[in-house]
């Protein structure tokens, strides 16, 4: 994985997380951390897309709420946060994990704090899957009457 | 005419509080969370996102807790806040082949690789009452399986591959948008199916059906339809690279529809698409349906005069926020523009009265 992509892992994870579930491993964490915004947390929308049959040409589908947060650690890294709904601590928090996240403190925060939540996420997903995957149907060919 | 009249405002406050109370209902029985609405009432939470075209399940729930159940009160009030948020901008096009899927399931093939998954559906239930829900229950427990990994390609794909189904012209053109500029006719598929996927429920079922039963018959398959969660994704201009900034749940339906074909194109199938916020089940296919026989123009088709292919009508009534508003305005008060109506009506009476009497 190179930088970007790992970024743009990391950042997935944060926007998809409940703010709830990250305030949590933030606390426990027990990091510190000294920043300024460089821009408040702001609640606003993004237009989701979709393509017309799902190959074609893009359509808007309608919005949803985002909320995102950018901010600078005393050292001069710039972090930035963009999660999904209406939750100002959820972006500030996001926003405050990417900056640790490109400094000295990266292997704390992914064993505190990104980790735990990457893998509750994925039990999340198994969990849904395998209900999907009981509710599969099984076909069994039926004799016809007619030879 | 609408014409502001000063007085009242006693009357509304009382009103107001009134209605807090009849919202709040017996305070014997316990309040109602905007948590449980959102975790319980799922269905009406994603209608309201749906149609109020925004996704938040807590505002929706919030709505619907405000509005009584109403569901379009609920919406008129997501559509209202809507308007106060800043745009931060517009998703990469979600992929709805990378869909984790709840349900998917196609009329057209049994063995399709992916395999049919009926997920949490009212199909196939009895629709008997089920009393047991009114008593306090057991928390139910969903059964679970072994996961096959496998892919769920969309099925329209492998009639593409054999040439069978019309293709979608692929386009890099910034789609309209009807929030931001008002709806032009005649309008393109995108602008179409943006004023389609916010529009009622319950108008584009009756022009669905209306096509099933004939007007404008196309011979709609259910090729497929899936639900299931799509990352949401987004070019971020300070990153200068597309992150993903949140994941939601969408319902789409593909049908496949007979063609005989045109002087430019050969037999093949066409499809109608639906796609929308939320487990929305029957407003997706819906939605297909009145897509493709609005579609009758691009595909050479005859016009048959039935309304699910009156772009204008469908379009123009579609919206339920719109035409609420103006059917409930008439009942506010129009004294003005009545007492000149009833001025006119006794001016003709006399005067027909005269004229009877001069004719004696």
């Amino acid at each position: 994985m190179n930088d970007r992509s790992e970024r743009q892992h990391w950042m997935g994870v944060l926007a998809r997380t409940s703010s709830h579930d990250l305030d949590r491993l933030w606390r426990t964490a027990g990091i510190a951390a000294e920043y300024r915004h460089l821009r408040p947390p702001e609640v606003g929308s993004v237009m989701v897309r979709g393509r017309t049959g799902a190959s074609g040409a893009a359509f808007n589908l309608g919005e949803m709420t985002v909320t995102r947060c950018t901010l600078r650690l005393a050292d001069g890294t710039v972090g930035h946060g963009y999660v999904q709904g209406r939750g100002k601590a959820h972006a500030e928090q996001a926003a405050l994990v990417d900056a640790l996240m490109q400094g000295p403190k990266a292997a704390l925060m992914r064993a505190r704090i990104l980790s735990p939540l990457a893998e509750a996420e994925a039990a999340r997903r198994h969990a849904r899957a395998a209900k999907a995957a009981a509710t599969k149907v099984d076909f069994f060919t039926m004799v016809r009457g007619e030879d | 005419m609408y014409v502001a009249v000063k007085g009242g405002e006693r009357a509304i406050e009382a009103a107001h509080g009134w209605l807090a109370e009849e919202r709040r209902g017996d305070p014997a029985v316990a309040e109602l969370s905007v948590a449980q609405i959102r975790t319980q009432l799922t269905l009406a939470v994603n209608r309201v996102m749906a149609e109020g075209s925004l996704y938040d399940p807590d505002l929706a729930a919030l709505a619907i807790k405000q509005a009584r159940g109403d569901l379009i009160e609920a919406i008129f009030l997501i559509r209202a806040y809507r308007t106060t948020l800043p745009r931060f901008g517009a998703s990469v096009p979600v992929d709805t082949g990378a869909m984790r899927c709840d349900r998917r399931i196609s009329a057209t093939f049994k063995d399709v690789p992916g395999g049919q998954v009926l997920g949490p559906t009212f199909d196939y239930t009895h629709r008997l009452l089920d009393f047991k829900l009114a008593a306090e229950g057991e928390v139910p427990v969903a059964a679970r399986a072994p996961l096959c990994p496998a892919d769920t390609p969309h099925v329209t794909g492998f009639l593409g591959r054999e040439g069978l189904i019309q293709g979608e012209a692929a386009s890099a053109a910034t789609p309209p948008d009807l929030t931001r500029e008002p709806m032009e006719l005649p309008a393109n598929r995108a602008l179409r199916l943006q004023a389609l996927t916010r529009g009622d429920e319950g108008f584009l079922l009756g022009l669905a059906y209306s096509t099933q039963r004939g007007y404008a018959r196309n011979h709609a398959f259910v090729g497929e339809l899936r639900i299931g969660a799509v990352a949401v994704e987004m070019e971020v201009p300070e990153l200068g690279f597309a992150i993903e900034i949140g994941e939601i749940t969408l319902t789409e339906c593909e049908t496949v529809n007979q063609f005989t074909g045109s002087k430019a194109e050969p037999p093949q199938f066409t499809r109608g698409y639906g796609l929308v916020f939320g487990q929305t089940e029957r407003k997706a296919i819906a939605m297909a349906l009145v897509d493709r026989a609005l579609r009758w123009k691009e595909l050479g088709e005859e016009d048959q005069g039935a309304p699910a292919q009156d772009e204008e009508f469908v379009l123009m009534h579609a919206d339920n926020i719109q035409a609420t508003g103006f059917l409930e305005h008439i009942k506010l008060p129009h004294y003005v523009d009545f007492q000149s109506e009833l001025e006119l009506v006794r001016k003709l009476r006399r005067e027909a009265g005269a004229g009877r009497e001069a004719a004696e």
